[in-house]
């Protein structure tokens, strides 16, 4: 019924993806609401970096359906934004800061037409929103790695999109850039846009997202936070390394997790 | 003089400007090769036009330059083909099935090659040229072809420039946007493959990929934007085309693959040592540079501590200066290192000699050299702070890579640092030289009683 009046921002039905015959997800099926920072949390290996990369159509599937705002993706494309993990592009590459956001735009040129003034004041702008107004014209490879995560993360809100995947923006990043993103994060909730984070500090994942996808080859649980985010589902999802990772997590999270366990 | 006679031959024009057009092309091609991580794949595609080329000549019997493209085309199609299939289905890496298919194809068009001279009418085909390339034997149809397809290769490049930098800088991204970037990576390796047949006559099967990659390369050391790189590499290209014909049409025989290339290497080598940037000495300059300064610093550093030291312990010695293998001590380097840093910071009027024994120096700091070495100190204890306590500075935006810390700070957060760096008894305690300006000057006496 609440699909007809407001199609969701991302729907995926029984997704499988395989990486030489090896199933790496199996049968995946999600929902996610609008307006939600949405963490995508595993174990390493788990598939959530395959995951975002086979809804946005990146690598072939071998089944399943995927449809952004309610038709499939590749109508939708300009709705959805993207901030690949860092290590994935050679930063020695001849470029500056203003022409990798300037990239965001591209999609929205489509072919042949090249970005105008109105594009570069835009990109300055996306620049200007994650701190790097002053370093546009920085050599990319002169950046640290906080700073080439944000020009990654100006890029992707160069696309204008409604929906944006990203994954693992707090890899390796100073706390001013984790705490720029975070911002920023909040900030896109309250346009009412949805954002997916492959993430991987159990520790954050209470404190930045109001939805959490527990994932380690199909889902293990989906949901806001509170429900999903629970130590049983962390059980099913890490298996024995929660052990170790659970003292950890129950530890920090102990007076929340005593509050579930009243109510 | 003999050059410039060349010039004046209109047969020599023709044949340079379809070098210069070649060269241009290639240069302008060979930057996005580079730049995706391809070098190698035009060399393959060189190697695996040869037997194609050599076909087409023992099924047609003509010597065309547009025929040629085709076969090339095929044959090096073929070879891509062989290459990704090889190193998608079996567990052989891609450097390795390029290597394999490169010399098989290499292999075959040296055999058919060899069939062709042998046979009646292959004296004359002139095939052989093919190898190591002879600009001078272009006729004016091959000119013309050359520059058609070197001017549409170019026309290519300007429409999709933006297209072509994003498969070279992120294709995962221009996925995501919606560019096919497996139709774009098969377009750029077309082109690559149209440029390579246009050089074969001209450069040869062997050296014909170093005309993609050297002048590319070499336009790298010289900027850092992409639209300059493709244009300086294209001029690069140009150049070494253009010499490399002319050095090799004056030497009977000297093919003009060889000369072209090095001539391209040439300019590569030159950037490889000069550029300003990037180049091996500007590089060692500054290597060399940071190292005398590091040194410099340290140096000022143990002097000062020392001296701090010299005045908590035993504030009623006489203080003498401290001299280089003391300083050496204390900084763990060699004294001959300390002993240069110092007559380095002498010239500089930082320190200056308070006592001179038999055997050695002893070194004080001047007026001036004290406030700088203060500054110094602090700072290095403040970034030691702020490694240390790092969850408590969370907050502050912070650029490690910064030398000073200190105007990082808000005045607020600087005297929190303070305050703590007072708490671990870290505050460089010479901060205000008049009070210790008895320190400083030189002293004939053999040192003052504090």
């Amino acid at each position: 019924m609440s699909t007809t009046t407001k199609a969701l921002p991302l729907q995926v039905r029984d997704l499988t993806v395989a990486y030489q015959k090896k199933p790496v997800l199996r049968s995946v099926h999600v929902e996610v609401p609008e307006g939600k920072l949405v963490g995508i949390i595993g174990p390493n290996g788990a598939g959530k970096s395959t995951f975002i990369k086979a809804v946005q159509g990146l690598i072939p599937v071998a089944s399943g359906e995927t449809q952004i705002y309610g038709k499939p993706y590749r109508q939708q494309r300009k709705l959805v934004g993207y901030v690949p993990q860092r290590e994935s592009v050679d930063w020695d590459f001849p470029t500056d800061a203003l022409d990798v956001v300037l990239m965001g735009r591209y999609g929205r040129l489509g072919w042949f037409r090249r970005p105008g003034k109105a594009d570069r004041d835009f990109a300055m702008e996306c620049l200007a929103k994650v701190g790097m107004a002053d370093y546009a014209n920085r050599q990319i490879s002169q950046l640290s790695g906080g700073q080439q995560q944000r020009v990654f993360l100006a890029r992707a809100l160069a696309q204008e999109a409604q929906l944006y995947f990203m994954d693992e923006p707090f890899a390796g990043v100073d706390a001013a850039t984790e705490k720029a993103i975070i911002q920023l994060l909040n900030e896109l909730k309250q346009q009412k846009k949805t954002v997916l984070v492959v993430h991987h500090d159990l520790q954050t994942v209470e404190e930045y997202f109001d939805w959490a996808i527990l994932l380690n080859r199909r889902v293990i649980a989906a949901g806001p936070t509170q429900e999903a985010f629970t130590s049983e589902n962390l059980q099913k999802t890490y298996g024995g390394r929660l052990h170790i990772m659970g003292n950890q997590v129950l530890l920090t999270a102990s007076p929340s997790a005593k509050e579930e366990t009243d109510s | 003089m003999n050059m410039w006679q060349a010039l004046q031959d209109p047969n020599t024009q023709w044949v340079l400007m379809g070098c210069v057009l070649l060269g241009i092309s290639s240069g302008i091609l060979g930057c996005f090769a580079f730049l995706r991580g391809r070098s190698l794949m035009g060399d393959a595609l060189a190697h695996a036009a040869l037997p194609g080329v050599c076909l087409v000549y023992l099924l047609t019997g003509s010597k065309s330059i547009g025929l040629f493209l085709i076969g090339a085309g095929v044959a090096g199609l073929l070879a891509t083909y062989c290459i990704t299939a090889i190193s998608r289905h079996t567990r052989i890496k891609e450097d390795t099935s390029l290597a394999l298919t490169l010399s098989v194809f290499f292999g075959i068009g040296i055999v058919l090659l060899t069939h062709i001279q042998h046979s009646a009418s292959g004296n004359q085909s002139g095939l052989d040229k093919f190898l190591f390339g002879q600009a001078a034997s272009l006729v004016f149809a091959d000119v013309v072809t050359i520059m058609v397809v070197a001017a549409v290769l170019i026309v290519v490049v300007a429409l999709l420039f933006k297209e072509f930098t994003l498969l070279s800088f992120d294709p995962g991204f221009g996925r995501g946007l919606g560019f096919p970037m497996g139709f774009l990576d098969a377009v750029l390796m077309l082109m690559l493959l149209m440029a390579v047949v246009i050089g074969l006559q001209a450069v040869g099967v062997v050296l014909v990929a170093a005309m993609l990659i050297t002048p590319a390369v070499t336009a790298r050391y010289w900027t850092d934007e992409l639209s300059k790189m493709v244009v300086l590499s294209g001029f690069f290209g140009a150049v070494s085309g253009v010499l490399g014909t002319l050095i090799s049409t004056q030497q009977e025989n000297l093919p003009t693959g060889p000369t072209i290339v090095l001539s391209a290497t040439a300019f590569f080598l030159f950037s490889l040592l000069f550029s300003p940037r990037r180049g091996v000495l500007a590089r060692m300059v500054r290597f060399l540079r940071m190292r005398r300064k590091i040194l410099r610093e340290d140096v000022m550093q143990a002097l000062y501590e020392q001296l701090e030291e010299q005045l908590k312990s035993r504030p009623t010695s006489v203080y003498r200066g401290f001299g280089a293998a003391m300083l050496a001590r204390k900084c763990g380097k060699r004294t001959a290192a300390v002993r240069h840093a110092l007559r380095d910071l002498q010239k500089r009027g930082y320190v200056a000699e308070r006592t001179r024994t038999d055997d050695e120096t002893l070194w004080t700091f001047t007026s001036e050299g004290l406030p700088v070495a203060h500054r110094l100190v602090l700072n290095q204890r403040l970034w030691d702070l702020y490694h240390m306590n790092q969850n408590q500075f969370h907050h502050l935006e912070i650029d490690v890579n910064q030398e000073e810390l200190a105007p990082q700070l808000s005045d607020e957060a600087l005297s929190l640092m303070l305050a703590q760096l007072r708490a671990y008894d870290l505050t460089p305690q010479l901060a205000d030289y008049q009070g210790f300006s008895h320190l400083l000057q030189q002293s004939n006496q053999g040192g003052l009683s504090l």
